[in-house]
């Protein structure tokens, strides 16, 4: 096999196409993933059981029930009774939920690493509950668990082709399609080389990251 | 000890007079099935300082968590200032006290803890300036001229803009002092503040103690083993055993004639 230019250059449109796609997952997902997280992570520490214990329940269950599953229920159940999404929000929402399940844990860590005299000094100077979350435990808690949510990053970058099942076609979704038309390599070979370019320098910002932040 | 058992069992009550500020009314506190203070009433009288001491595991600090309300008695009142502070009256009856109410209440109590307990992600100054502002809605003005103030009588003012990881133990102890003034309490309490500092940093803290202790008229609450400390600044030293107060009275007469047998064998071994 030899590689062929005019095939990279009959790619290229598709391949922008795609980035585009996979770069607004991305960037949507960690946002939901990052900020959903949070929520349960908080939520699960309430003192409130009926907050708690459904909570609990709803991230066990997303956590251990494939991506891909989740992925087909949002685009084809939740139109008969909920709204109708167009593939690529729906692709975002499944990405950020089920990897909200997985920071909550993360989040759920750091704020268990926050030693208890920081709530003890925060009782004993009678601060609200809101201002001991908001200026005290959570700067901490995040500070110190940064690192492993950009791990997670990462992770759903490589998982986002998953949203192509559903027709959101991202970067592999559109080297597939080529690909299956033409019989040739190069479009595969150069989406495999983009997510080594996305991912590469994401991982070494997070060593940089935790280098100056866990101390 | 069968004769220490027994004489154990009656409770001395050291201060009842007008002007009590703290009472505990046969507050029991029980972790499991270890009773820790067993029907225990004592009183403090406002502006005293008293010391409590004892063998570790005695309650002493107990006492301390219990009035910061970082824990519940399972029997018992406590009051502060005439004041429920686990309890609150509602038509007529007492109830478990509201997280507000016992905030409110709470507010004329401050703790130092072994510890410090500092807030690592803020500055010296926003330590604290901190709850002034949240909590008694001092404008930030105010409560930075407060922490000056407050800097100043605890020799730090050149650190105000470093983080709590920039000062060495006693200093931090120090300005964890200056953020439990700030909120300028009627009630101090002192859960063993020296004993996680080097050596050589413990009397910069007791000074500044002493300099407070003096030249305020703020209640102190302290649980300490530093017993020359505890004969400078106390009022009063009660002595505790399995949760009760055995022995009471001036450090006078606690140091060099304690009365009871358990007193004496604990003086004698720190001192």
């Amino acid at each position: 096999m030899n590689w062929d230019w005019s095939n990279v250059e009959d790619f290229m449109p598709h391949f922008w196409d795609g980035l585009l796609v996979t770069l607004q997952a991305l960037a949507w997902g960690t946002l939901i993933a990052f900020s959903l997280g949070l929520l349960w992570a908080i939520a699960q520490r309430s003192d409130q059981v009926w907050i708690r214990w459904p909570v609990t329940a709803i991230t066990e269950f997303i956590r251990n029930t494939p991506l891909l599953v989740q992925l087909f229920f949002l685009f084809t159940v939740v139109p008969e009774f909920g709204p109708t999404m167009s593939p690529l929000t729906t692709g975002i929402v499944g990405l950020g939920l089920h990897y909200s399940t997985y920071t909550a844990e993360v989040y759920r860590a750091g704020i268990e690493g926050v030693p208890v005299g920081q709530w003890e000094a925060a009782t004993a100077l009678s601060l609200p509950k809101r201002r001991t979350w908001t200026a005290i435990i959570l700067p901490q808690a995040i500070r110190r668990v940064i690192p492993a949510l950009g791990n997670y990053v990462v992770s759903m970058l490589k998982d986002s082709p998953q949203i192509a099942a559903i027709g959101a076609l991202d970067m592999l979704g559109e080297a597939k399609g080529f690909t299956q038309a033409t019989f040739t390599y190069e479009a595969i070979s150069i989406v495999g080389i983009a997510f080594i370019v996305i991912a590469y320098p994401a991982s070494v910002l997070l060593r940089v990251l935790e280098r100056r932040l866990v101390r | 000890m069968s004769a220490d058992s027994s004489t154990s069992k009656e409770t001395v009550n050291p201060t009842v007079d007008g002007s009590e500020l703290i009472r505990f009314d046969k507050v029991t506190k029980r972790f499991g099935s270890h009773v820790v203070l067993d029907e225990l009433d004592f009183s403090v009288a406002s502006g005293k300082h008293v010391t409590l001491i004892g063998p570790s595991g005695s309650g002493k600090t107990t006492i301390l968590r219990l009035l910061m309300t970082l824990m519940k008695p399972e029997e018992g009142t406590i009051k502060v200032g005439g004041e429920y502070l686990t309890h609150e009256t509602k038509n007529g009856k007492l109830v478990p006290a509201s997280e507000k109410y016992t905030r409110e209440v709470r507010k004329n109590i401050g703790m130092v803890f072994q510890q410090f307990n500092l807030f690592p992600n803020m500055k010296v100054l926003r330590n604290i300036t901190e709850a002034p502002v949240q909590v008694l809605g001092l404008s930030k003005d105010e409560a930075e001229q407060r922490a000056r103030e407050l800097l100043e009588l605890v020799g730090l003012t050149e650190h105000i803009d470093k983080y709590p990881s920039q000062l060495s133990g006693g200093q931090q102890q120090r300005v964890a002092i200056a953020r439990a003034l700030a909120m300028r309490p009627q009630v101090l309490l002192l859960d063993e503040v020296t004993s996680a500092l080097d050596p050589e940093l413990v009397a910069g803290v007791l000074d500044v103690l002493r300099d407070i202790a003096h030249t305020t008229d703020i209640t102190m609450l302290c649980v300490t083993h530093e017993m020359n400390f505890a004969r400078d600044i106390s009022d009063q030293v009660l002595m505790f055993d399995s949760g009760r107060v055995i022995e009471a009275g001036t450090p006078e007469k606690i140091f060099t004639e304690p009365e009871h047998e358990r007193t004496r064998e604990f003086l004698s071994a720190v001192l």
